[in-house]
């Protein structure tokens, strides 16, 4: 299993090691560091690299590698896994998770790491468990230790392994009991030029938020549990009930945590809350380019859209941006080739545009790559699968807790195709066709019948 | 301690700030010359810490200056705290003269009797561990307070041991007695936590004490030590391997431990000191299932898979009826070429062994192992599990253990797990894209969650195209082309060349869009970048050799590219690629070779090869104009350079040239030069990875890394199951069971032999009996799961039950015992059903077998048919109504064309509705009804062509999995009413449960694009121990892909799948022999296969064939004048293509097998199909 951790900031410094079985020289690390130097992006690195003797697993997390060296066969999840959770903790711990606050927590870190694993196997890993043996820094706590010398480490020592429910912790007790649930909701989606859905899928989760005295058992259920395509849970959701009730019945973990995650993956459950018309052109010759996009809304609910940010990834030739923009404002960065325009609130009434000339490098020939448009956005207090909380139900405790429920909808992985040439490759699908104009959204779903004729009227279709 | 006392230590503290601080500037000054040395890799490790040291400073130096107030001192404290391991940090690398001086300030707060300085001390040292600082000297001084009252200076102290045990073996032994003591302690976590570093100390003296201790804590009270001893073999094995077998006793022992606690972690001991010792598992087999989902999830990784190495040995695979009988099924596949060859040979080796087990299978239907089946149901709900690890863990066990059709729920778990970290992500799309290889159509219904987006790191981006490929078929492919097309633009050049690859890829997999591929491809050569075309040319040049006579335009083009295109694989590509089909452009390629020529010395090696061998090869194809230069270029390339290209030359130029010396080679030049070269298969690099197990680091690397378990292969005979019965088996019931399997495995033999077959019976009935009994009490001692219980009585009631059927089935047939059978029978409605079923499986493949006896066996059935009551009659009716049929057939042979023509020509077109539904499905009643017209209507007699009774049914949805309702479903070869487009499915429901089926309908239909179905209509009850029939409609768009639907009653769904046989696809269609000759020569080249076969031995008749051929597909008969050939003509359903099959048939056995059909994946599977029939 686990035979060492190592964790490497981005500049590729150890900051921190740590053994479970006998000790491995840090020079192992130097195939990572090769490897690293090869990928140019931290991105890239492969996550499994395999030294004469050992194998090294890492992964990257907020601009730090986790590099866990193993050597017998162990399924690679596993230990990716489990570094993860490693940097979980950590952030639980410290609210973030980051070479600084890692440096100056040096020995509650290297003492989690010690109580997570033993001989290379988890041994604690839930989070409340972890936090009755080593507690996490409070301003007050350390306030404490210095006047006592005391530390971090536990005093008392933890029966939570001991419990029938391995993530709660025994003799929990609140003045305020309170359990908050969030229901966030990204979209993923890829838009064509047309602005129509080429694929989209939601990605839902419910944090939880639950300070409550003793051992409460809750249950939580939906208005509309059928829109759920695909779950998975915490270990505390009581499996069976979901799936001859389709509600969620769980003892919660105290404090923070990942409820349940979903998936709504029908294309037509998923509404597209904006739509993007752009325009980008680059002459032939010459310098120049010109570019015009507009954000409206599509389908919203009748919320507001707020926090919109569009980020172009501009080709390499183009130099600089003079652009105008209705609302907002942009930057164009010219190492990067990063154009971001921070558009803020959409308004329905006056939509946002932003055009302009673009300058191309001269004598440079026309660019060819395709740029891609990324959108980032907030809605508050909706939910765009339509997902409803209907209920929360406590049993086995007396009081009357206090109950919140939160929507939040927001932009995953949100992308539109911009193109802007004539494809290259027009007689790659039969009949010629690059892609569906506007307004005619379901030549997709001819194609995929698998009937290689197109309808004769979209054969005007290339740009 | 109360706040006064804290108030009291202050002054401690604050003493003890002021001194680390002017310690802390002195440290810092000597720290400053090492920084500056360089010192290999330490350097930047300094230089790093430089702004904190910095920082710590002054703001350690300020609350000093303060007083240490109280808010000050919080601050101060804790930048203390901090500051002392970055300081140790320099001295432990610094200069040495400092490092005593330093550590001696450590041993001196060590040495005192304040806990706060101790714990203070303790802190600074674990901190130096932690950066990998060396504290070793230290160790006299720690290993003092390893009795230390306080608790946090204990566990650092502990963890200081752990560390350093090692090296200082002596001193550590110090320690020891204090872990023994608190091994003995009232407390468990104290005991637990005294064993882990006791078993953590790698110190060889100490393999007793150890062994002692992990002995004890397996017997300890408390689960949580238990936990701890399971942790520590492992440890112990890696220390001393010789106490293994030791070791092994006390797995055994927790492997018996009932509590969720122990059992990821005694597994996990299991797994790395004896995995091979299979047998510890039996026992706790079902209880490990059980409690499966309540272990915590990194225990459960390690269970599952170990799980699923065990099941490989211990259970049948639940494919082997499958994977025999649809030959159709998997014959996409192999068209490909993904596992083409592995079949190929299997078909050759074990033809024979197949055919008997195919015949087996045919009777035996494979039951499912009652544990197989609580495993699966038992892992199924981790896929719903938040950790990837565990998800991964149970798709792989689905992968290697579940049957066919229920493997596809693990999709959409993987699916999700996309959305997770990139590094979670790289590992999951390398095991979808093994499996996609051998189970395309798993993933096909989430073709869009492997779109690439312009954010994925590029190792990602790679990965999803190689699933994307693997994806790809006649029916997505043009979507998937689309979306690269889209990549093909992409700024990242290492993911368009892959693009570029897999398009190529997809071309030589895909047929049908070879050629717009090739175009698209071709229009790449036009693009400004470099690499694009480059690596276009290469790919375009390996699709040219699959069929280079249709193109030589493309040949031409890309000879036109040697002017522009410079990257040197892509020139020496063309340059081969012109070389080796000179023959197609005879006028452009000396031209090539002139400008070659020209500037043979500015080319890079591999080109400068690649003109030697053009020249070579013109010369021997076109000597007259080639001649100077290939002479040229001989005697450049004599002077170049690199011997290799000299070598080439000397070696060419004796081998064209013949002269007096050259040798008798030159004769075979141009064989040498001109051999027609194999096309390159472009394979997928993740093929013939799965015989590493998924998810395993093995199979992630494609190498077999330390300490891997492989998977082993399925044994051929299930093992005996009741050595996984809890509690001591009585040897009658094992003995019982194995008897059974015997007899399951012989039956097939005795089957014709009548005398032998009674004493088999007796002796089952016997064993029935008890094994009745046995299983009634197995499920009672089982008592963990209520289900478990249920299934297994199922199972062994439902055996019982089909073993009496085909006792009764053969008494019937072969002893006409009518009477005696009859008070048997007389049990159950649902009994008589089967015993039909089974009876007329049995007719069938009699008939099939036995063509010279037929008449024989027949007619005495007839006879015997009238002493038959009226039950019995019911139950022969299927094989009556084909009876008469067969002398009709053979009165057509007899009576040569025009007789049959006449019966074609009426009933061909149009083949009666009523009479194909009739199979054996109807309810008892119905079949009643129709006897009589069956029996008198001498139009049905042709049924045999279009053989309504030779239909095959398949299951749907068993009974043990259906929870007591089982379907069937067949093909009916009629026309679906509502779409002509359409391939009717018949659909048989049985509700053997106990209770009402309510509201059976279908839901959540998950096709392959442009596949449509319709939905039989719903089916308001089904009361228990009923049947009925239903109806659906199906458009395959001509692939034999499955439709994947859910099955819901009332109160369940199940997951069902429907897979099409090629032979279904199609509809007969009529036509004379000169439309058949007209059409079939337009269906000629590419379009035809052409197949030699030798007939089996009873299908060397023309009936024989034409009743194969039919049972195959959907065929009808074309009439031939000549008796040596059938011929046969269908379309498509969906598509309406034409099928046209021809078998022409020589004296001596052999034939040969014609097929036209315009698409060419149904024709190659369907002459798989029939030739399969043929040869069988």
């Amino acid at each position: 299993m686990i035979h060492s951790l190592f964790l490497i900031n981005y500049t590729g410094d150890i900051f921190l090691e740590k053994h479970w079985k006998s000790v491995i020289n840090r020079s192992v690390c130097d195939y990572f560091f090769e490897a690293k130097e090869k990928a140019l992006e931290p991105e890239n690195v492969p996550p499994i690299l395999q030294t004469p003797h050992h194998y090294l697993i890492n992964i990257y997390r907020g601009k730090l590698f986790f590099l866990a060296v193993i050597q017998t066969e162990v399924p690679p999840l596993f230990v990716i896994e489990f570094l993860h959770k490693v940097a979980d903790t950590l952030q639980d711990y410290f609210g973030d998770c980051s070479e600084g606050v890692i440096k100056d927590n040096l020995v509650t870190v290297y003492e989690i790491l010690e109580e997570m694993l033993d001989n290379g196997f988890p041994l604690a890993t839930e989070s409340n468990v972890l936090q009755e043996m080593i507690r996490p820094p409070t301003i007050l706590r350390s306030v404490v230790n210095t006047l006592t010398g005391g530390s971090n480490v536990g005093d008392t020592l933890p029966t939570g392994q001991l419990s029938n429910i391995p993530w709660r912790r025994a003799g929990v007790k609140y003045t305020n009991n309170e359990a908050y649930f969030d229901v966030i909701e990204e979209i993923d989606a890829i838009l064509d030029k047309s602005g129509s859905t080429v694929f989209a899928e939601i990605q839902g989760v419910i944090e939880a938020c639950v300070r409550l005295t003793g051992m409460p058992d809750l249950t939580l259920s939906f208005m509309n549990p059928r829109l759920l395509d695909d779950v998975s849970f915490h270990p505390c959701v009581r499996f069976k009930r979901w799936e001859s009730e389709r509600v969620l019945s769980f003892i919660p973990p105290d404090g923070n945590f990942t409820l349940m995650t979903y998936h709504v993956s029908s294309q037509n459950l998923v509404a597209i809350p904006v739509y993007v018309k752009q325009n980008i052109s680059f002459m032939e010759t010459g310098s120049c380019g010109r570019l015009d996009i507009t954000i409206g809304p599509k389908q919203t609910m009748g919320k507001t859209v707020e926090g919109l940010l569009v980020t172009i990834h501009m080709p390499k030739a183009v130099l600089s941006a003079n652009l105008t923009a209705t609302q907002g404002n942009y930057t164009y960065d010219l190492a990067t080739k990063v154009l971001v325009w921070d558009v803020g609130k959409l308004n329905p009434q006056k939509l946002p545009n932003l055009r302009g000339s673009l300058s191309v490098q001269s004598g440079a020939p026309k660019p060819e790559e395709n740029p891609s448009l990324n959108i980032d956005m907030k809605i508050q207090q909706l939910a765009i699968s339509g997902l409803k909380v209907n209920r929360l139900d406590m049993y086995g405790e007396k009081y009357k807790p206090f109950k919140g429920v939160k929507y939040l909808t927001r932009a995953g992985k949100f992308q539109c195709v911009l193109m802007f040439t004539k494809s290259v490759l027009g007689s790659l699908v039969p009949g010629g066709l690059t892609h569906p104009t506007e307004g005619e959204p379901c030549i997709r779903a001819d194609l995929d019948g698998g009937r290689l004729s197109f309808p004769h009227r979209l054969l005007h279709g290339l740009h | 301690m109360t706040a006064m006392q804290k108030l009291l230590q202050l002054p401690v503290s604050a003493v003890n700030m002021v001194k680390t601080v002017q310690s802390q500037v002195q440290g810092h000054e000597e720290d400053k010359s090492p920084v500056l040395t360089p010192d290999g890799g330490q350097q930047t490790w300094y230089s790093a810490l430089r702004p904190d040291e910095l920082r710590h400073l002054r703001s350690g130096s300020s609350s000093a200056g303060g007083g240490g107030g109280g808010g000050c001192g919080g601050d101060g404290g804790r930048d203390q705290e901090e500051r002392a391991p970055l300081e140790e940090g320099g001295g432990g690398n610094g200069s040495s003269q400092s490092q005593p001086l330093r550590h001696d300030d450590l041993k001196e707060m060590l040495d005192s009797n304040k806990d706060s300085l101790k714990l203070e001390a303790m802190k600074r040292i674990v901190a130096m561990i932690a950066r990998g600082k060396n504290a070793s000297d230290l160790f006299p001084a720690v290993v003092k307070n390893v009795a230390c009252k306080n608790i946090e200076v204990k566990k650092l102290v502990y963890v200081y041991l752990v560390r350093y045990a090692e090296e200082q073996q002596d001193l550590a032994l110090l320690s020891i007695s204090t872990f023994q003591r608190g091994l003995k302690d009232p407390n468990q976590l104290i005991r637990a936590s005294a064993l882990r570093v006791l078993s953590s100390i790698r110190v060889t003296i100490i393999v007793p004490i150890m062994m002692l201790a992990i002995k004890e804590a397996a017997s300890d009270m408390s689960p949580y030590v238990r936990k701890t001893a399971a942790h520590a073999i492992p440890k112990l094995y890696s220390l001393d391997p010789d106490q293994k077998d030791q070791l092994i006793e006390v797995i055994e022992k927790l492997l018996a431990d009932k509590t969720t606690l122990v059992a990821g972690s005694v597994v996990m001991a299991f797994e790395e000191v004896c995995p091979e010792r299979i047998d510890l598992i039996h026992k706790n087999y079902r209880k490990l299932c059980n409690l499966l989902i309540d272990v915590e999830e990194w225990g459960q990784v390690v269970i599952i898979n170990m799980l699923t190495r065990y099941a490989r040995t211990q259970f049948l695979n639940p494919n082997i009826n499958e994977s025999l009988l649809e030959e159709g099924g998997s014959g996409d596949k192999t068209f490909y070429g993904s596992d083409g060859n592995d079949d190929d040979d299997e078909d050759e080796e074990d033809k024979e062994k197949k055919a008997e087990a195919a015949a087996l299978a045919k009777r035996k239907p494979y039951v499912m192992d009652p544990d197989h089946r609580l495993l699966l149901r038992n892992t199924k709900p981790l896929l719903q599990s938040r950790n990837a690890a565990v998800v991964m863990a149970v798709a792989q066990l689905y992968f290697h253990l579940a049957p066919k059709a229920e493997v596809g729920v693990i999709a959409k778990a993987l699916v999700r797990l996309l959305r997770s970290h990139s590094e979670v992500q790289y590992v999951v799309l390398q095991n979808v894209a093994t499996m996609t290889i051998k189970r395309r159509g798993m993933f096909e219904p989430y073709l869009k969650s492997f779109y690439i987006r312009s954010t994925d790191p590029t190792q990602i981006k790679i990965l999803k195209l190689e699933v994307l490929t693997n994806l790809a078929n006649e029916t997505n492919i043009s979507t998937i082309l689309r979306e690269f097309q889209t990549y093909i633009k992409s700024v990242d050049k290492d993911f368009v060349a892959a693009t570029i690859q897999a398009i190529g890829r997809c071309a030589t997999n895909i047929g049908e869009v070879r050629d717009t591929c090739l175009n698209g491809l071709v229009q790449l050569l036009s693009n400004r970048d470099e690499l694009v075309v480059a690596e276009s040319v290469v790919v375009i040049k390996k699709l040219l050799q699959m069929q280079p006579e249709k193109h030589s335009d493309i040949i031409k083009h890309m000879a036109k590219l040697t002017d522009n295109i410079q990257v040197p694989m892509a020139r020496a590509s063309i340059l081969w690629l012109i070389g080796e089909y000179c023959e197609h452009v005879p006028k452009i390629a000396p031209d090539v070779l002139r400008k070659m020529a020209k500037s043979f010395t500015n080319e890079e090696d591999i080109v400068k090869l690649q003109i030697l061998n053009l020249a070579a090869k013109l010369y021997l194809t076109n000597s007259k104009q080639t001649k100077l230069l290939t002479q040229y270029v001989l005697n450049l390339a004599k002077y170049d350079q690199n011997y290799d290209i000299r070598d080439r030359a000397r070696f060419i130029r004796q081998l064209i040239v013949p002269t007096e010396k050259s040798g008798a080679l030159s004769k075979y030049a141009k064989k040498l030069f001109l051999a027609l070269k194999p096309a390159p298969v472009l394979e997928s690099p993740f093929k013939d990875r799965d015989h590493f197990q998924l998810g395993s680091l093995s199979h992630l690397l494609n190498a077999k890394a330390g300490g891997y378990q492989e998977l082993p292969d399925w044994p051929e005979a299930a093992p005996d199951p009741s050595v996984r019965n809890v509690e001591v088996p009585e040897w009658t019931k094992c003995s019982s069971r194995e008897k059974r399997k015997e007899k399951k495995v012989e039956k097939p033999f005795y089957s014709d032999s009548e005398g032998e077959s009674g004493p088999t019976e007796s002796a089952d009935s016997e064993s029935y009996s008890s094994s009745g009994s046995d299983s009634a009490s197995a499920s009672a001692e089982s008592g963990s799961g209520s289900q478990s219980e249920e299934s297994e009585d199922a199972s062994d009631s439902e055996e019982e039950e089909e073993e009496e059927d085909k006792k009764k089935v053969w008494k019937k047939e072969f002893k006409k015992l009518a009477q005696g059978s009859e008070s048997e029978q007389s049990s159950e409605s649902d009994e008589r059903k089967r015993a039909r079923k089974s009876k007329q499986q049995k007719s069938e493949s009699e008939s099939e077998t036995d063509g010279d006896e037929e008449s024989d066996s027949e007619s005495s059935q007839s006879e015997s048919d009238d002493s038959e009551s009226e039950v019995d009659v019911k139950n022969k009716k299927a094989v009556q109504s084909k009876a008469p049929s067969k002398p009709v057939i053979k009165e057509t042979k007899k009576e040569k064309k025009e007789m049959s023509l006449l019966d074609l020509d009426d009933f061909e077109p149009a083949p009666s509705p009523q009479v194909t539904p009739v199979n054996s499905f109807l309810s008892s009643s119905l079949v009643t009804d129709l006897e009589g017209l069956s029996l008198s209507d001498s139009v049905l007699s042709p049924a045999a062509i279009s053989p309504s009774g030779t239909q095959k049914c398949y299951e749907l949805l068993h009974r043990i999995s259906g929870e007591g309702l089982s379907v069937e479903y067949c093909f009916s070869r009629q026309p679906f009413g509502p779409d002509a487009n359409m391939v009717a499915v018949q659909m048989h429901f049985a509700n053997s449960a106990a209770t009402d089926a309510k509201n059976l309908h279908m839901e959540d239909v998950k096709l392959q694009s442009g596949m449509r179905v319709t939905d039989f209509p719903e089916i308001e009850l089904l009361p228990a121990g009923e049947t009925t029939t239903a109806v659906m409609g199906i458009d395959f768009c001509d692939s034999t892909q499955a439709a994947n639907f859910q099955l819901c009653t009332h109160s369940r769904k199940f997951f069902v799948s429907i897979q099409p046989p090629v032979g279904e696809l199609m509809k007969p269609v009529f036509m004379t022999e000169n439309e058949f000759k007209k059409e079939q020569g337009q269906l000629m080249g590419m379009n035809e296969i052409t197949e030699k076969l030798t007939l089996d031995v009873k299908c060397r008749n023309e009936h024989a064939i034409v009743q194969r051929v039919s049972a195959a597909a959907n065929l009808s008969r074309v009439p031939c004048g000549s008796d040596k050939e059938c011929r046969f003509a269908g379309r498509t359903v969906s598509g309406g293509s034409l099928v046209l099959v021809t078998v022409a048939t020589e004296e001596d056995g052999s034939a040969r097998l014609t097929l036209n059909c315009e698409k060419m994946v149904i024709g190659t599977m369907l002459v798989k199909d029939v030739l399969l029939a043929l040869t069988q």
